[in-house]
């Protein structure tokens, strides 16, 4: 890996200080190559934290893809089950929402919202604006479907569901 | 028949180690025109070329293989044995035994028969090989130095003081360069310009020197002893040899907002100007671009002030031709702007500089005279951030290379600013310091323990203004990686050195090699530093890469060295292996057909027009000829020329094709 | 002028007001939106996050279904769907991805089309209309907020320049308003976790809309339904990590552009926002 940890990608974070590691010293850890460091960087919240904002990308002097690796860094938590707690709630989300899509092909709001709760047992979060959402005319009640809905089965089943990273 | 002496040296054990040496003597002795074939262990020794030459004299030979290492190497070596035993230098070649098949082969029958087909193709080759004439040439003895910085000025000088003489030509109004712009200088805070000037007026007086400033070349041909220079001199509008340099036309210029170059932008001037008050020449040359008269038509008042008429208004550009023999580039090198730097403000932030704007305020005769001011308002900044490396070490900006000063002058700044601002803070954000010198390392320890720099390392990733300060976001990647956020009054990015502007267009007119980041390129990056690929012409200073003064001075007298030693010669000897077109007897004169396809595949311009006239002296023919002084041997004429007319002497198609038939013929 | 339109969900569903804004002044300019039929989800951060196969199948759906219907170029007004489309086109420059997305999808896929942002589709084909047709100047000092699914990566979106992108400030300046040099133009407002780190939000989103509060700004500009609502619907939560609460409301630019062109604040869906727009 090319990194030469000047830091720019970690002056530049805005969750830098909310990370175990910063982006700079994960890749250090990376670097060493050793098992260990590894093991520290898939169980860090670091890599579920990142934003994929990529200010560190559009950065950093040795054009390192960060939120790539990230990406990658993410997948793989998962596959070998090394999940720092904060994953939770973010992985809750992005399953509620790729369940939503799944079923309509497109984004169910206030379905998105049910399913995370059940998910998290956090019932009371969002409960203050839901209803001015709804006198404003930003929910939906019911789920807008997409007609070829078969389709969307069909990619899921070919691509998420085929690489087995989801167990529910 | 041809009589061939072959040589087979053992190269210690280099070669015999893996080549069976005395199979591959015994074959080639049996070869037809082989009359004498042995192999020894040194044949670069004495006794060796002793071998060579009883040999040459007893079995009168006609021509001399050895099989030893690169030709590179001892060519000249075997060939001096040959012409001192009386045989012509050029019927003696080599076959590479040793870089071209013991080095890189394993020891085996195959390897040994490698050996044996490399040296019966250069038997095949000897036996066309024709006697060939060392080339002589004429040396013009005066120097041609382009940009008059430091290093321009060092050269000049060096070789005036052996006696020779020199042009010197200079772009600005004035030599000085970069260094003039300086402050104090790294290691030893010693004033630049104290140091500096005494060399400017020297250049100036010498009287081996002609100077040619606000000047730029136009064009550069011939070659080696032989240039001929045309220099393009801008019009100045101002006569100098009338001029008193009394300055009255620059205070009643009433064009006064022009931005100064020699204060990096900091400050301004006039159209009619002088760049700074130590100027050589100290004489005003009017900026047409920027003057009224010039814009508008309307205004002359320097015409008016001038107490002795050396306002010369209808000025043209003139363009000389000097001719010289060899020729020193001296045009430095230029730093990035703040504008090249999305992150720290693209240029719009005020109190964001450039070390060599910070350089102009830190110095006496800068726009504040040696006090560290903020530019938007004049305040004098309690805290103040250097950032280095800004540019450079950074692929993604396109400068992948370290700038090599800046690690040093960013120590210095922040020193000076210590020591002019007492209750300041100062900070520098780094990657690694770069304090490879003579008492360099002890400057930064200095400008750390002493002088209480604050060094923090890592980089910064942005710069914004707020509330009339600059945020410096950077991190402490010793502490992990601990975000930095330091709200600074100023801030100076040490920019990267870059090639000076120009410099594609300037290498292309005089045909030396410049590498991807357009700095010119040395022939060697270890063994030939100050020369270029094109013979004559010598490297001086920052043009070749960003370095100090030291560094430069060293360069530049290294230079002018190599031009001292070649007009030591009156006469240049070069190898023949140079292109020829036949000569026939009349009435066929030549096979040349007069396509001048030549011509045009010559990357070197050595082929010229020759007209072949009859006795009354009208015209028979045009036919090609070469210039031998130009011609570089590199035979892309030989591919181009249809009627097979032009060949390389030493490397004729018929020597090559008897090297190619000796191994289909096995 | 006719153009392909994908509206993306957030425009159907919490950012209607967008979406409104969008259509309005699309009309008012003269411009033709052509809806991509049944279009799907992009799969936003989403699927990014979960599967690299799916993340580019959702998006390459879309173009499809748009290259099937003859459509050349497609206005993307949501800054992720603009981001997740683009980065897709640019992946699947690669054969094999290609053909394994061709295969999941069974559809053909060309990759040729041109997809634009809303800024891009104002600047090429709103411009000359917009000068002409301004009946009340927009006469504001505000920020110009482009976040960074915008303009990042660049290599690939090619849009604006880096770090202080221009376009929208232009559009602004174009209609009377003034636009404010500040720093967090494209600093992230916390983006896809809203829903599952609010805490982080109302950090981030508070330090943008800190920064242009400072700067004395009468509004954020936005081009992105993630950054508006982050901003707009998370104020409450904002204000609570804040000393003194932020009241400036964050408007879509079509929806500037729409009150200068005298477009009514209820056709523009001013009336959804969290908090008040009075401009
Ligand atoms: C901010 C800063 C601080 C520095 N501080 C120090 C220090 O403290 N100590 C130290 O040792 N070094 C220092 N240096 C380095 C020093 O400036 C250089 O080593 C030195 O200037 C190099 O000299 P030069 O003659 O090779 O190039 P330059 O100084 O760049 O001179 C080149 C000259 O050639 C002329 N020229 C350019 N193109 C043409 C052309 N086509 N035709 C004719 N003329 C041309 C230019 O006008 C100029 O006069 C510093 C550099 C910078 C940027
Ligand atoms: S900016 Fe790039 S090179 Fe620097 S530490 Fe971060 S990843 Fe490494
Ligand atoms: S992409 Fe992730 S690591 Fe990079 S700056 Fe954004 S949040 Fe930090
Ligand atoms: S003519 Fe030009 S140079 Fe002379 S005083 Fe006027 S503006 Fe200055
Ligand atoms: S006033 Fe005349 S003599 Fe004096 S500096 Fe100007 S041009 Fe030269
Ligand atoms: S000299 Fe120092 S500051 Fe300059 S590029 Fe090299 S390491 Fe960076
Ligand atoms: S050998 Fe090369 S340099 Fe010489 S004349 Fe031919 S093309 Fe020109």
């Amino acid at each position: 890996m090319r990194c030469y940890q000047c830091g720019k990608c970690t002056a530049g974070c805005v969750l830098a200080s909310d990370m175990n590691y910063p982006p700079s010293y994960l890749m250090r850890l990376l670097q060493t190559g050793t098992r260990q460091n590894m093991d520290k960087v898939l169980a860090s919240n670091s890599i579920w934290l990142c934003l994929n904002c990529e200010n560190c990308l559009g950065r950093c002097p040795m054009e390192i893809d960060i939120p790539k690796m990230m990406d990658y860094l993410r997948t793989q938590a998962i596959k070998e089950n090394k999940l720092h707690p904060d994953s939770k709630p973010i992985i809750a989300f992005h399953r509620s929402f790729l369940d939503s899509v799944r079923n309509t092909g497109r984004l169910y709001e206030i379905g998105l919202v049910l399913s995370y709760k059940f998910r998290t047992f956090n019932f009371l979060q969002d409960l203050a604006i839901a209803p001015s959402m709804y006198l404003k005319g930003k929910l939906h009640l019911l789920p807008e479907k997409i007609k070829d809905r078969r389709s969307m089965k069909r990619i899921f089943a070919q691509t998420i569901e085929n690489a087995k990273t989801v167990n529910k | 028949m041809s009589k061939i002496g072959v040589f087979i040296c053992h190269c210690g054990e280099n070669i015999s180690a893996t080549v069976d040496v005395e199979r591959v003597a015994r074959e080639i002795g049996g070869m037809e025109g082989v009359a004498h074939a042995i192999d020894y262990k040194y044949m670069c020794s004495d006794p060796g070329q002793t071998f060579i030459k009883e040999a040459v004299k007893k079995y009168g030979l006609d021509g001399v293989v050895v099989g030893a290492c690169s030709p590179r190497m001892h060519e000249p070596t075997f060939r001096r044995a040959c012409a001192e035993a009386g045989l012509n230098p050029y019927l003696c070649e080599m076959a590479n035994l040793r870089e071209h098949c013991s080095w890189v082969h394993e020891k085996s029958e195959e390897t040994t028969e490698k050996a044996i087909d490399l040296v019966k193709m250069m038997v095949e080759k000897v036996k066309k090989n024709k006697p060939l004439d060392s080339i002589k040439v004429p040396v013009t003895k005066r120097a041609l130095v382009i940009g008059g910085g430091i290093a321009g000025i060092q050269a000049s000088l060096d070789i005036a003081n052996t006696g020779h003489k020199v042009i010197l030509v200079e772009r600005d109004p004035s030599i000085g360069g970069h260094m003039s712009q300086l402050s104090e200088t790294f290691p030893t805070l010693d004033c630049s310009q104290c140091i500096l000037t005494p060399r400017m007026v020297e250049v100036a007086q010498h009287p081996n020197i002609k100077l040619y400033t606000y000047a730029e070349l136009e064009s550069l041909e011939g070659f080696i002893g032989n240039f001929k220079a045309k220099i393009r001199l801008k019009a100045k509008s101002v006569n100098y040899s009338t001029c008193t340099g009394c300055g009255a036309c620059i205070q009643k210029c009433p064009v006064k907002k022009i931005p100064s170059e020699f204060n990096a932008g900091l400050g301004t001037r006039t159209a009619i100007y002088v760049p700074f008050p130590q100027a050589v020449p100290n004489k005003p040359v009017i900026d047409r671009v920027n003057c009224n008269y010039y814009k508008r038509g309307a205004c002359k008042i320097c015409e008016k002030t001038c107490q002795v008429g050396s306002i010369e208004w209808d000025k043209e550009d003139e363009i000389i031709t000097e001719e010289v023999g060899a020729v020193v580039l001296a045009t430095g090198f230029d730093v990035k702007g703040t504008d090249f730097f999305p992150e720290y403000g693209y240029g719009q932030y005020k109190d964001v500089l450039t070390g060599l704007q910070f350089e102009r305020l830190a110095s006496a005769s800068g726009p504040t005279f040696g006090e560290i001011r903020r530019p938007s308002d004049g305040a004098i900044p309690k805290k103040i951030v250097f950032i280095a490396c800004a540019g450079s070490r950074d692929p993604a900006k396109g400068i992948p290379y370290c700038s090599k000063i800046c690690c040093m002058y960013t120590a210095k700044h922040a020193m000076l600013y210590q020591h002019k601002v007492h209750d300041g803070e100062s900070t520098v954000f780094y990657m690694d310091i770069r304090a490879g010198g003579k008492n360099y390392e002890e400057f930064v320890r200095r400008a750390i323990e002493e002088d209480t720099v604050n060094y923090v390392r890592g980089r910064v990733a942005r710069v914004y203004e707020k509330n009339g300060k600059l945020i410096v976001k950077g991190v402490d990647t010793l502490l992990g990686g601990e975000q930095v956020e330091i709200e600074a009054d100023m801030v100076v990015l040490a920019t990267a050195g870059v090639a000076n502007c120009g410099s594609e267009q300037l290498a292309q007119k005089l045909h030396v090699s410049y590498d991807p980041y357009h700095f010119f390129a040395e022939a060697h990056p270890k063994l030939k530093p100050v020369e270029t690929n094109t013979a004559g012409i010598f490297l001086a200073g920052a043009c070749q890469a960003p370095k100090d003064i030291p560094e430069t001075v060293g360069m530049a007298s290294g230079a002018a060295v190599k031009v001292a030693a070649l007009f030591s010669n009156d006469e240049l000897v070069r190898e023949p292996v140079v292109a020829v077109v036949n000569r026939l007897a009349p009435p066929l004169y030549s096979t040349c057909v007069g396509c001048f396809m030549c011509e045009t595949a010559c990357p070197y311009n050595a082929i010229e027009h020759e007209e072949i006239k009859g006795r009354d002296g009208s015209l028979i023919r045009t036919i090609a000829r070469v210039n031998q002084g130009l011609c570089q041997g590199c035979g892309t004429c030989v591919a181009f020329c249809r009627s097979k007319s032009i060949d390389i002497q030493g490397y004729t198609n018929e020597q090559v094709y008897a090297e190619v038939m000796s191994l289909l013929n096995d | 002028m006719k153009i392909g339109f994908y509206p993306g969900c957030s425009l159907t569903g919490s950012s209607r007001e967008y979406n409104e804004s969008v259509v309005a002044l699309a009309k008012a300019l003269d411009i033709e939106l052509v809806e991509i039929k049944d279009w799907n989800c992009c799969g936003a951060t989403a699927a990014h996050v979960m599967n690299e196969e799916l993340s580019l199948s959702l998006p390459a759906r879309i173009m499809a279904m748009a290259e099937e219907q003859g459509l050349t170029e497609v206005v993307v007004p949501c800054a992720a769907c603009y981001n997740r489309l683009k980065v897709t086109q640019h992946e699947l420059e690669d054969e094999n991805k290609r053909t394994r997305v061709i295969e999941i999808l069974k559809l053909p896929y060309r990759g040729d089309l041109k997809i634009i942002n809303v800024l891009q589709m104002l600047e090429a084909y709103g411009a000359e209309n917009i000068k002409t047709r301004v009946t009340r100047p927009f006469a504001h000092k505000v920020a110009c907020y482009y976040g960074c699914l915008l303009v990042r990566p660049h290599s690939i979106l090619k849009f604006d320049r880096v770090e202080d992108p221009q376009s929208m400030d232009t559009l602004i300046k174009g209609i009377g308003g003034t636009t404010l040099d500040w720093a967090f133009k494209t600093e992230c407002c916390g983006a896809g976790f809203s829903v599952s780190r609010t805490d982080l939000v109302a950090k981030l989103s508070g330090n943008i809309l800190k920064d242009a509060a400072d700067r004395s700004a009468e509004a954020v500009i936005v081009a992105c339904p993630l950054c508006q609502s982050n901003l707009d619907m998370r104020r409450g939560a904002i204000n609570k990590t804040l000393k003194n609460p932020i009241d400036i409301p964050v408007i879509y630019i079509t929806q500037a552009i729409g009150l200068a062109l005298g477009i009514g604040a209820k056709e523009l869906g001013l009336k959804r926002h969290f908090v008040t727009v009075e401009l």
